[in-house]
């Protein structure tokens, strides 16, 4: 039973980070209606970004803070640069992108950081915090940070004006226009949170799996079969399937197939979502008359 | 052009709220508009009327630049046809958009706070809301609501005062009494008559149902296959039994 427990424990803290993910994916899918392929790779670069901060010597949570700012520009400016010019093309040449995106960023965290398997600080102490032989203090943290992140974007979309117009520009672009919401800097906006929260999940992630410019590969892939599950136009249901892949995987990897073969769940999640239920649990099932 | 305007009624550029001349649009290579020349004295209403495919919800799309276009356009003397929609309604110019344009998922009280997004004076906002509810008792019954579950003339009401809650001094408005009750469009156009009085707000009508436009609108504009084959005083209309029995059906 303990062991049990701490499976599901440890299942929420990773879930917490694949729902930070998942949630990044679903506020680009919301403006542009794909999945950015490349939102582990950014992620993982600004994690070699708060690395690289912290090796000149800044405290963790300066380079957080400064990470976390740096996520948002880099965000902003892949929209405003690159994804911007190809949008109004065809859905291919988008895919395109966001693959060329997943490759470079691999590619020059690699050159820049090399593909030497880095440790990366975590925050929080080494003692498990309040006794509890179930959670490391960092896993404790990771699910802490995660839901502060959530509560303070639920904070934003629901009472600023802002945020507001964010929404109003993700459900219907032509009348967001048509009360002088700036459509194209919202969408802008949105790939800047959702870099800045990757980044968040990445620093979170990192401690766990150490720095490699592959680590978020296998991440995006849950985070990515949790936005399914939850439903991929619903950052609400990402974020709970986020959670519910994060103990699936760990009870499945425990008591079912053993550790090698748990990104199985992931690909059998995504296979069975598309199949059985496509909008996912929380969903809105679109109806088109043809 | 093809038929002779009946009257003049374009004011010289600098009286005029809205100018418009050889305004030319398209819809990928189909060219919809042809030429069109008109304009609007401050706070009057001018009513477009024709045939469905006349062109009348393409005019409305064309000042706002959501359709590619030829032309000039001015507001209150300022050229805006070169403007992005969004700078457009910042300057004022208020769209009721055919369809309505609802924001679904949201409240109906997030669709007129966003109605207001545009303003600078952030700090009027929630006595115009109240306004608003003054105006249509009905969006205070459903402020929490999702404006999707609204029925379709409630969802029309938000649409104007969405609309109104820019303090626009221009208001284009596509079909408002589209889908709707007799009864309840008679109250949505009074309260147009009366916002055009109190607030001395412009309004630009597209109207399938003539007579009623008639009643509000100071001007007419009569549109064929995007063109303006008749303009003029929409009283002088009203007596034209030729021009009722030709154009407008009644």
């Amino acid at each position: 039973m303990d062991a049990f427990i701490a499976q599901v424990l440890s299942g929420l803290a990773t879930g917490g980070i694949y729902a930070s993910v998942a949630l990044a994916l679903v506020m680009i899918y919301q403006a542009t209606h794909l999945v950015n392929f490349a939102q582990g790779e950014l992620a993982m670069f600004c994690t070699y970004i708060a690395w690289a901060m912290m090796e000149a010597g800044f405290p963790y949570w300066a380079a957080f803070a400064a990470t976390l700012a740096l996520a948002f520009v880099l965000g902003v400016a892949i929209e405003r640069l690159v994804i911007r010019p190809v949008e109004s093309s065809s859905v291919l040449a988008v895919v395109v992108v966001f693959i060329g995106l997943l490759v470079i960023c691999n590619s020059l965290a690699g050159w820049i950081f090399t593909y030497t398997i880095k440790p990366f600080p975590s925050p929080f102490p080494t003692q498990p915090l309040f006794g509890n032989h179930y959670l490391s203090s960092h896993g404790i943290g990771a699910i802490g940070i995660t839901l502060i992140v959530l509560v303070l974007l639920f904070l934003f979309f629901r009472f600023t004006s802002l945020g507001l117009a964010m929404r109003a520009a993700a459900q219907n672009p032509v009348s967001a226009r048509l009360v002088g919401i700036r459509v194209g800097w919202t969408k802008a906006l949105g790939w800047g949170l959702a870099s800045a929260i990757g980044a968040i999940a990445g620093m979170m992630v990192a401690p766990i799996v150490y720095l490699d410019p592959n680590m978020m590969s296998g991440i995006l892939l849950y985070a990515f079969a949790g936005a399914l599950l939850g439903g991929i136009d619903n950052p609400w249901g990402a974020v709970i399937g986020g959670f519910i892949v994060g103990i699936l995987e760990n009870l499945v990897g425990a008591y079912l197939i053993g550790n090698e073969l748990k990104l199985t769940v992931a690909l059998i999640i995504i296979v069975g979502v598309l199949v059985v239920r496509p909008s996912g649990l929380f969903g809105r099932v679109v109806v088109t008359r043809v | 052009m093809s038929a002779p305007a009946r009257s003049d009624t374009r004011g010289g550029t600098s009286t005029a709220l809205l100018d418009v001349r050889k305004l030319d649009a398209w819809y990928g290579p189909t060219q919809v508009l042809h030429g069109l020349d008109f304009s609007l004295a401050p706070g009057s209403i001018a009513t477009l009327l024709g045939a469905n495919g006349a062109g009348k919800t393409t005019t409305l799309r064309a000042l706002c630049s959501m359709v590619k276009t030829r032309g000039e356009v001015s507001v209150d003397g300022t050229r805006i046809e070169t403007r992005a929609t969004e700078d457009i309604v910042r300057m004022g110019v208020a769209h009721v958009p055919d369809g309505r344009g609802t924001f679904l998922d949201l409240t109906a009280e997030e669709n007129l706070r966003l109605g207001g997004y545009a303003r600078r004076d952030r700090a009027a906002l929630a006595g115009d809301i109240e306004r608003m509810y003054r105006y249509f008792p009905r969006l205070k019954e459903r402020r929490r609501q999702q404006a999707g579950t609204l029925s379709g003339g409630e969802q029309q009401m938000l649409a104007i005062a969405r609309a109104l809650m820019l303090r626009p001094r221009l208001l284009l408005l596509d079909e408002p009494s589209f889908g709707l009750a007799p009864m309840l469009v008679a109250a949505i156009f009074d309260i147009l008559r009366t916002i055009n009085r109190e607030e001395k707000v412009a309004m630009l009508l597209v109207e399938q149902n003539a007579a009623l436009a008639l009643e509000l609108a100071d001007q007419v504009f009569l549109l064929e296959t995007g063109r303006i084959v008749i303009s003029g005083d929409a009283a002088m209309m009203r007596d034209d039994v030729a021009i009722r029995r030709a154009y407008l059906g009644y």
